[in-house]
């Protein structure tokens, strides 16, 4: 399986309006016991991923982002945005589907 | 190095994936260079479709660069740049990697393989890639009680070796090292330790520094060039003994002499590792003994690769020969070729050792009556070059301090080429351009980069492709992407290709990654085209778009230049510089109140006990600025903590001007000769929040005492008798040591604020990101800035002065943002749930 396959039908979360991210910054969200970094790219297309930088615990959603990575504040590790995977040989992170709704706010979809 | 082996190297596809029947299974013991070559040159032969693949590897991570160790040690990379293969490469290639596990055992009759995670994996095709390990050489005092390696006492093999080493060299208690062995790693080592400032000193059992690679003429000279770096070298000397009860204290050398020292290093050669073949029932002598084809003694289904294989009775310790014996496996291994043979390496080293160019072959000296020995030797300069001719063939060379024919010479000794009557031409080039002459000698199917098997033809075809600079050859071919040693070969070919179109290779100087302009060609398109926000540059000048490792710089330059014109985009900022603290490494935020000159006063001090007390601050810190430092603040209680202080901010994080640190100047001290408080004061209000290519720290002293350690900062100033002020600029008491140079002496204070404005200014535009003042300084040279600044020869002082006072009245405390956030959720906690480690509370 590849590492942006995310099955079907999981479990869904609406996390409410999509402007609580500015555009191309990440902001994190409590879901399901876990949390998740939400990031609003400069295009307006979403991305999701775990919060925690495997690396050395860093929060992801105040890394920096461009079209394609987020870079993690503390050590600079790199993940991309649409597959989770490191681009600086850390361990990779499984990415969330991320879409919105029709009153725009922001739907998220765990894995089962 | 080039082997004697003669089969073709081009990458032939293997049998094509066939639907028919279960694919074999291949397990490979190893996950070094060796082991993780093999596999790739398999994969290169089609491997994927004839073999499930299972690694084991002993380290926790994906396969690194092993020869780069020495440059993450000293800094030049960081680990995370040396990964060859990340753990996700292995994924994308649908192979199973154990990292982290060992295997403990072969059963070569059922053909098992037995791990220490309880996992027993049958294998079809077993490769052994265990490599070797740092050789610990018998002294007293080597391990605790408890069996495990003195604290403090290295090896230097792994990457968390390394890691290791650099935290403890970084450690502010740990002044000395010693290192034991004067070969290669070595003297990598204690190169690597001195640039983090450590007292190094090299003891060697041989009576020459790299003995195995030279003789002791050339020795002599390498040891000139290695003091001359600050480092001790002690030749003839034997290690007996670590002392320290619990932790390293120094060594005792053999005839009874002790060297103190906080951290012993140990690089005095490697063994093979082979306790698993041994324990298998496999032959073993020096290493594990292999055939032609890599095949294990007496095994149909095993082979070997790298350093644990003993092949012909030679076991090799470097890169190179662990290439072409990969190639040679992966042949058999798929059936590509079975004809493939691998008849031992040739083994030359070429390689820049502790900032030393060193180039090795052959013999390092005449052995026979006959042989000619040509030496030429400046020790003033390093320079060593000797080389032996037998049979008017060269078969050795050693050149120290100058690579120049290092190229020509490698082809002659190899090929056996035919040598110049005149015995100097092998030395030097005459009446030709430098480095020309070189590489013009080469022949076509000469092999320049020897980790990735790129040919000088394959080079020039890349440069007469289109691949005008050196960067691009090399993304083209891959050269110079191993080791990297050979990267001065290939700018000389790609240069000699070119014919002197070559371009400048440009990335070096690109201010930020993504926009191929250096910072003085950014800033005219900017101001050309009238650009005013990050995105904006993005799209007008960055092929590739928008890139989050350019952001901070771009951000950065334009605030510089456009004062209250920027257009602020918060995503373009770090998230110091969205949050205005500085992130912590639990995640967490810390908080640095203004306190001008170092000077505060009841109510602030009891204000910021009483902040400190409602919000439960973990630590509370004087930085090295003179301020106080609330640590530990959660992001979403920043405004909070900002409201209860009520202070502005004292910029301890971001690239800018941070602080100046002040002694009590004349009001109280019996030296003091100049206010320096006031004038620290007065500097601090004047420049506060000021963006910079890298921090500023100022400071003032009142006397030349220097109580305010001013001449290491980016800008210090001294008060001197007679009423006069000396203004020191660059100096830095940091990762790097500088004392600062003199820019001018004045006789008031308002003219230090001016000079230190202008100063500060043209730092700001003229520096390259992240460059601080201390790389800065000395890189333009400090008769030029002098000249610019003090004496105004480029007619710019006002223009400096005036683009200076417009950042200085842009300046809004950004600490402000705790009423009117700029962004929705700028406070937004992004801290996971579970708990993280916590910041010591003392």
């Amino acid at each position: 399986m590849s590492a942006n396959h995310i099955p079907a039908g999981g479990k869904t979360f609406v996390l409410g309006p999509v402007e609580q991210i500015p555009l191309g910054e990440g902001r994190a969200f409590a879901v399901d016991g876990g949390q998740v970094a939400v990031f609003r790219l400069r295009d307006g297309s979403l991305r999701a991923l775990p919060a925690v930088c495997p690396h050395r615990g860093g929060p992801l959603a105040d890394g920096t982002i461009d079209l394609a990575v987020v870079v993690c504040p503390l050590h600079q590790h790199a993940f991309d945005l649409a597959t989770g995977c490191s681009t600086t040989g850390a361990d990779n992170l499984r990415p969330y589907a991320v879409s919105m709704d029709r009153q725009q706010n922001l739907v998220l979809q765990l894995p089962v | 190095m080039t082997s004697v082996l003669d089969t073709p190297r081009t990458r032939l596809s293997g049998p094509e994936p066939s639907g028919q029947g279960p694919r074999r299974r291949l397990v490979v013991i190893g996950n070094g260079m060796a082991g993780a070559r093999a596999v790739e040159e398999i994969l290169a032969r089609g491997g994927a479709g004839q073999f499930t693949i299972t690694m084991f590897g002993d380290e926790p991570y994906g396969n690194y660069n092993r020869i780069m160790l020495s440059h993450v040690l000293s800094g030049e990379e960081s680990d995370a740049d040396i990964f060859l293969n990340s753990l996700s490469w292995y994924q994308d290639k649908g192979i199973t990697l154990h990292a982290g596990v060992r295997v403990d055992r072969i059963d070569r009759f059922t053909k098992h393989v037995f791990s220490n995670d309880g996992r027993v994996t049958p294998y079809d095709i077993l490769i052994i890639a265990t490599g070797s390990r740092s050789h610990m050489p018998p002294m007293d005092g080597l391990y605790t009680p408890a069996g495990s390696v003195k604290p403090g006492v290295f090896a230097f093999r792994t990457i968390d070796d390394t890691r290791k080493m650099v935290a403890y060299a970084q450690h502010e208690h740990h002044r000395r090292a010693v290192v034991i062995g004067g070969g290669l790693l070595g003297l990598e080592a204690a190169y690597g330790l001195r640039s983090h400032g450590i007292n190094v000193d090299v003891v060697h059992s041989a009576g020459h520094l790299m003995s195995a690679q030279m003789g002791p003429d050339g020795g002599a000279v390498l040891r000139r060039s290695v003091e001359a770096l600050g480092i001790g070298v002690l030749t003839g000397s034997r290690t007996t003994a670590v002392l320290g009860s619990d932790r390293v204290t120094g060594i005792s050398l053999r005839g009874g002499t002790d060297i103190p020292c906080d951290m012993v290093v140990v690089a005095a050669g490697i063994r093979p590792n082979v306790d698993l073949a041994v324990l298998s029932g496999l032959p073993v002598e020096r290493a594990i003994v292999v055939d032609d084809r890599l095949r294990v003694q007496d095994e149909d289904d095993i082979y070997a690769v790298g350093e644990c294989v003993q092949h012909r009775g030679e076991v090799y310790g470097l890169v190179a020969p662990l290439w072409e014996q990969a190639v040679v496996l992966a042949n058999h291994v798929t059936g590509t070729d079975t004809s493939a043979m691998y008849l031992g390496s040739r083994t030359a080293t070429k390689l820049k050792v502790a900032g030393v160019e060193v180039a090795s072959m052959g013999l390092h000296g005449p052995e026979l009556d006959t042989d000619e020995h040509i030496v030429f030797s400046e020790p003033s300069r390093g320079v060593f070059k000797s080389i032996v001719v037998r049979d008017n063939k060269m078969v050795g060379a050693t050149l120290l301090g100058d690579s120049r024919k290092v190229a020509y010479l490698t082809e002659a000794y190899d090929r056996g080429l035919p040598l110049p009557e005149e015995r100097i031409g092998l030395m030097f080039d005459f009446g030709t351009p430098d480095g020309d002459a070189g590489v013009g000698e080469l022949s076509d199917d000469a092999q320049v980069c020897n980790c990735n098997g790129v040919s000088k033809k394959t080079l020039v075809d890349a440069v007469q492709g289109g691949c005008a600079t050196v960067a691009g050859a090399m993304e083209a071919t891959r050269a110079g992407k191993g080791c990297g040693s050979c990267k001065l070969l290939v700018r000389q070919v790609v240069e000699w290709a070119a014919d002197g179109a070559v371009e400048e290779d440009p990335v070096a100087n690109y201010y930020v990654p993504a926009i191929p302009l250096d910072k003085q060609a950014l800033m005219a398109e900017i101001r050309k085209r009238g650009l005013r926000s990050v995105s904006a540059v993005f799209q007008a000048l960055a092929p590739g778009g928008e890139d989050a490792r350019s952001k901070m710089g771009l951000a950065s330059l334009l605030k510089t230049m456009l004062a209250e014109r920027y257009m602020d985009e918060r995503d373009a900022r770090f998230i110091n510089d969205r949050v205005h603290g500085n992130i912590q490494r639990d995640g967490t935020f810390s908080v640095v109140p203004q306190m001008k000159g170092g000077v505060t006063s009841v109510q602030q001090l009891r204000r910021i006990a009483d902040v400190a007390e409602k919000h439960n601050v973990p630590l509370i810190k004087l930085t090295g600025g003179q301020r106080i430092d609330l640590l530990g603040i959660r992001k979403e209680d920043l405004p909070q903590v900002w409201a209860d202080l009520d202070m502005p901010s004292g910029y301890a994080y971001g690239k800018s001007f941070r602080t100046v640190k002040t002694c009590v100047g004349k009001d109280f001290c019996r030296y003091g000769t100049g206010d320096s408080t006031k004038l620290g004061i007065e500097i601090e209000s004047r420049f506060q929040g000021i963006e910079a290519p890298g921090k500023l720290k100022l400071a003032v002293s009142g006397c030349p005492r220097n109580c305010a350690e001013s001449l290491v900062k980016d800008v210090g100033v001294v008060a001197v008798e007679g009423g006069r002020w000396e203004i020191y600029v660059g100096g830095a008491a940091g990762a790097h040591i500088r004392k600062g140079d003199l820019l001018a002496t004045v006789d008031d204070p308002e003219q230090v604020k001016v000079l230190a404005g202008r100063f500060m200014q043209y730092y700001r535009e003229q520096a390259n990101w992240l460059e601080r003042t201390y790389a800065f300084v000395p890189r333009v040279g400090i008769e030029h800035l002098r000249g610019v600044i003090v004496d105004d020869a480029q007619g710019i002082a006002a223009q400096l002065d005036a683009a200076m006072q417009a950042s200085v009245d842009s300046y809004v405390d950004p600490w402000l943002d705790r009423d009117d956030p700029q962004t929705p959720g700028q406070f937004r906690t992004s801290l996971p749930l579970t708990v993280l480690p916590q910041v010591p509370v003392r």
